[in-house]
């Protein structure tokens, strides 16, 4: 069977189940479509969070940007797992507890005033929607290798794809589905991780493997591959740094509060029975991400010496001195002949992901740094780096430039849409629930009546997706860097205030609005200075700061939102100062929120 | 034993920042700001520093949220005012 049948088969398949699953648990009522009637165990909503919030961020841009940032990409790790530590004890059980279904309802009664669950509903919307935009960029990159078209084609499949999908369940639907979604994804990325692990190290663990030896050489995989691409100029893998230490940390934090900050994983804690179930279902959740999250620097380190090791003979080679390998590196024979590379850079060609420029006119791929070319680059008459490799590419080519079956290839990329699809629909949810409900229903339209509001709800989505797929065209960023910015969005507006709402009794409205506006605002400038405004090219304005990017401390707008929520902080303590206090009802209210008994059903629905 | 909700809410904050302590010191102490240090030290074939950014500071955030819940329910029980 050839690939392509073979991808059609496995995609095909794992789209039925997911849609049999949509059709039996197909929601009923408004609450049922929100949040699936409260009744989901903590193990299966662990997994199901686990499949709504590892996205095509994680699955198909994540290892690809580690390969190309080393170390630093630790950042990435480190900053979407931490998060859920913050949230199991500052967040979960206390919203649990709260009984109410969407974050803009807990701020609106938390700080007693519809102005403030306005300004968390538009805050929401910006990180959502810019969220979805980095999930259409990986949509597309699956979908054009997936069908064989080129990388806008493949957005626009997937907008397609996406509304139909979204649009059919609601909650109770997506739960159940994304359990199996959580199985095939996690399936798609370890079994390759797997493989390759054993073709490298001898190991069949990746989380050990990146540690273990090269096969046939008395050198570490991590030592080798350091060896390599220094060799070729780039910096050295296990040590380089993402910009300056103080960005990494900032990166980090921002990527960790936002985690805790983003509404459509914090929806996910409304749907367990009870208190002790919020916590236990964000560890579980952690669990089931955790497998995916120490896989992945073995996946990346390994595609990284692989893909040098598929357009250079010698990098795989065992050398007796130093001088015999870097002259082998150079020599003419090793880089591969072009007419004779190999079939997944002729498949990756067709998306326009990849491309090759024979800049020295010999014919063969030379790959490297040529920002800091090594002297054997420039003594053997090499003219640039003619391989442009999108890094989004990485995980989905991974097990083709491995030469594993075909049938692994195939489930590779029915994982990639299963983590596209599921985070995509979550978050359309979350978008579709602000807008219908928190928005019209409570507060412009209060006698909606429920068929509306679920039709509100769908042509939100609908217009979302059309937003999301036009940016998604031309990507502020990689998936995962434009992912990234939602996270700061998120971090710099809902976590400060959700935070301040549980654990500052005296917090009042007043301060609460201007933190969120003051956070969210300070974040979104900087991210436009240097992305363009909305991210429409040709907006940017780093002009006004002359020019330089990063010129905030050498730190970078997809790391900002830590500096955001600080903003945030700093302004909502001092305008509360100033202004009238919280009311004493308010302040019962967050007590009596703080202790787990007298939990309740989740309502909202009704009124 | 005060059984207040003040003391409750005592013990609440303690657990919480012992556990962000060790979640600090994983992550941005051993991950990011003494990760160059700890590098020429080797755990399972990977430098130190390099494996907490990359492997360790992971398993050790799963392990934090089963303690957190673990503790947190022995408070609510002792307090009580945990559930059923």
């Amino acid at each position: 069977m050839t690939l392509q049948t073979m991808t059609y088969l496995v995609v095909g398949a794992t789209f039925a189940l997911y849609i049999g699953i949509a059709i039996w648990a197909r929601a009923g009522s408004t609450s049922e479509f929100y949040v699936a009637g409260g009744g989901v165990p903590p193990v299966l909503n662990g997994m199901a969070t686990g499949a709504d919030w590892m996205s095509a961020a994680s699955f198909i841009s994540m290892a690809g940007l580690i390969a190309n940032m080393g170390y630093g990409g630790g950042l990435f790790l480190m900053g979407w797992t931490g998060g859920y530590v913050l949230l199991a004890m500052l967040l979960a059980p206390y919203l649990r507890k709260f009984g109410k279904f969407t974050v803009p309802q807990f701020i609106g009664d938390r700080y007693y005033s519809k102005s403030a669950s306005i300004v968390a509903v538009l805050c929401l919307l910006a990180a959502s929607l810019t969220y979805i935009i980095g999930q259409m960029t990986g949509v597309g990159v699956a979908f054009s290798r997936f069908l064989g078209v080129s990388n806008h084609v493949g957005v626009f499949i997937g907008m397609g794809i996406v509304f139909m999908y979204a649009v059919f369940g609601g909650m109770k639907g997506i739960t159940y589905t994304q359990v199996a979604q959580y199985c095939v994804l996690i399936l798609a990325y370890t079994i390759p991780a797997i493989f390759i692990s054993m073709q490298l190290t001898g190991n069949p663990l990746p989380q050990l493997g990146l540690g273990g030896g090269f096969v046939g050489t008395d050198m570490s995989l991590l030592g080798k591959l350091d060896q390599v691409v220094m060799d070729l100029g780039f910096p050295q893998y296990t040590t380089m740094t993402r910009i300056s230490t103080l960005n990494m940390f900032v990166y980090t934090m921002s990527l960790m509060i936002g985690t805790a900050g983003l509404p459509h994983v914090i929806m996910r804690f409304f749907t367990v029975p009870k208190v002790k179930d919020a916590r236990a279902s964000a560890g579980w959740a952690l669990v089931f991400i955790a497998i995916l999250y120490t896989t992945a620097p073995g996946v990346a380190a390994m595609a990284r010496l692989n893909l040098h090791a598929s357009v250079n003979k010698a990098v795989k080679m065992d050398y007796a001195t130093d001088e015999l390998r870097k002259a082998a590196m150079f020599a003419p024979e090793s880089s591969i002949k072009y007419d004779e590379r190999p079939d997944w850079m002729k498949r990756w060609e067709v998306t326009g992901l990849l491309k090759f420029e024979d800049k020295n006119g010999d014919g063969r791929i030379q790959y490297y740094n040529d920002k800091n070319p090594p002297a054997g680059a420039v003594a053997a008459g090499w003219k640039g780096s003619e391989l442009k490799v999108n890094r989004d590419i990485m995980v989905l080519a991974n097990p083709e430039i491995a030469n594993l079956p075909n049938w692994v290839i195939a489930l590779v990329a029915a994982g990639g849409l299963a983590a596209a699809l599921s985070t995509a629909a979550g978050l359309l949810l979350a978008i579709s629930s602000a807008i219908s409900h928190d928005l019209f229903k409570n507060i412009f339209m209060p006698d909606m009546s429920e068929k509306s509001e679920l039709m509100t709800g769908k042509v939100a989505m609908a217009c979302s997706i059309v937003v999301a797929g036009y940016l998604g065209l031309n990507p502020p960023d990689f998936a995962a860097g434009t992912v990234a910015i939602a996270f700061g969005l998120a971090a710099s507006s809902i976590f400060p205030a959700l935070m301040m709402g549980i654990f500052n009794k005296k917090m009042n409205k007043e301060g609460a609005m201007a933190g969120m506006l003051a956070g969210i605002g300070v974040t979104m400038f900087y991210v436009f200075a240097h992305k363009g405004i909305f991210f429409i090219k040709g907006t940017s304005f780093l002009g006004m700061f002359g020019g330089k990017a990063n010129f905030f401390m050498g730190i970078e707008p997809n790391a900002f939102g830590a500096i955001g929520a600080l903003v945030n902080f700093a302004v909502a303590y001092v305008v509360s100062k100033i202004t009238p206090a919280c009311p004493a009802h308010i302040t019962e209210m967050v007590e009596n929120v703080r202790v787990p008994r007298g939990s309740k059903a989740v309502d909202g629905a009704a009124h | 034993m005060d059984k207040s909700g003040e003391a409750y809410w005592k013990a609440t904050l303690t657990l919480v920042a012992q556990v962000l302590a060790v979640w600090f010191f994983v992550s941005f102490g051993c991950g990011i700001l003494f990760a160059d240090a700890l590098n020429s030290m080797s755990i399972g074939g990977y430098p130190l520093g390099f494996w907490f950014a990359q492997q360790g500071s992971m398993y050790v955030f799963v392990i934090l949220i089963f303690v957190y819940m673990h503790f947190m329910g022995k408070i609510d029980e002792k307090f009580d005012v945990h559930e059923d």
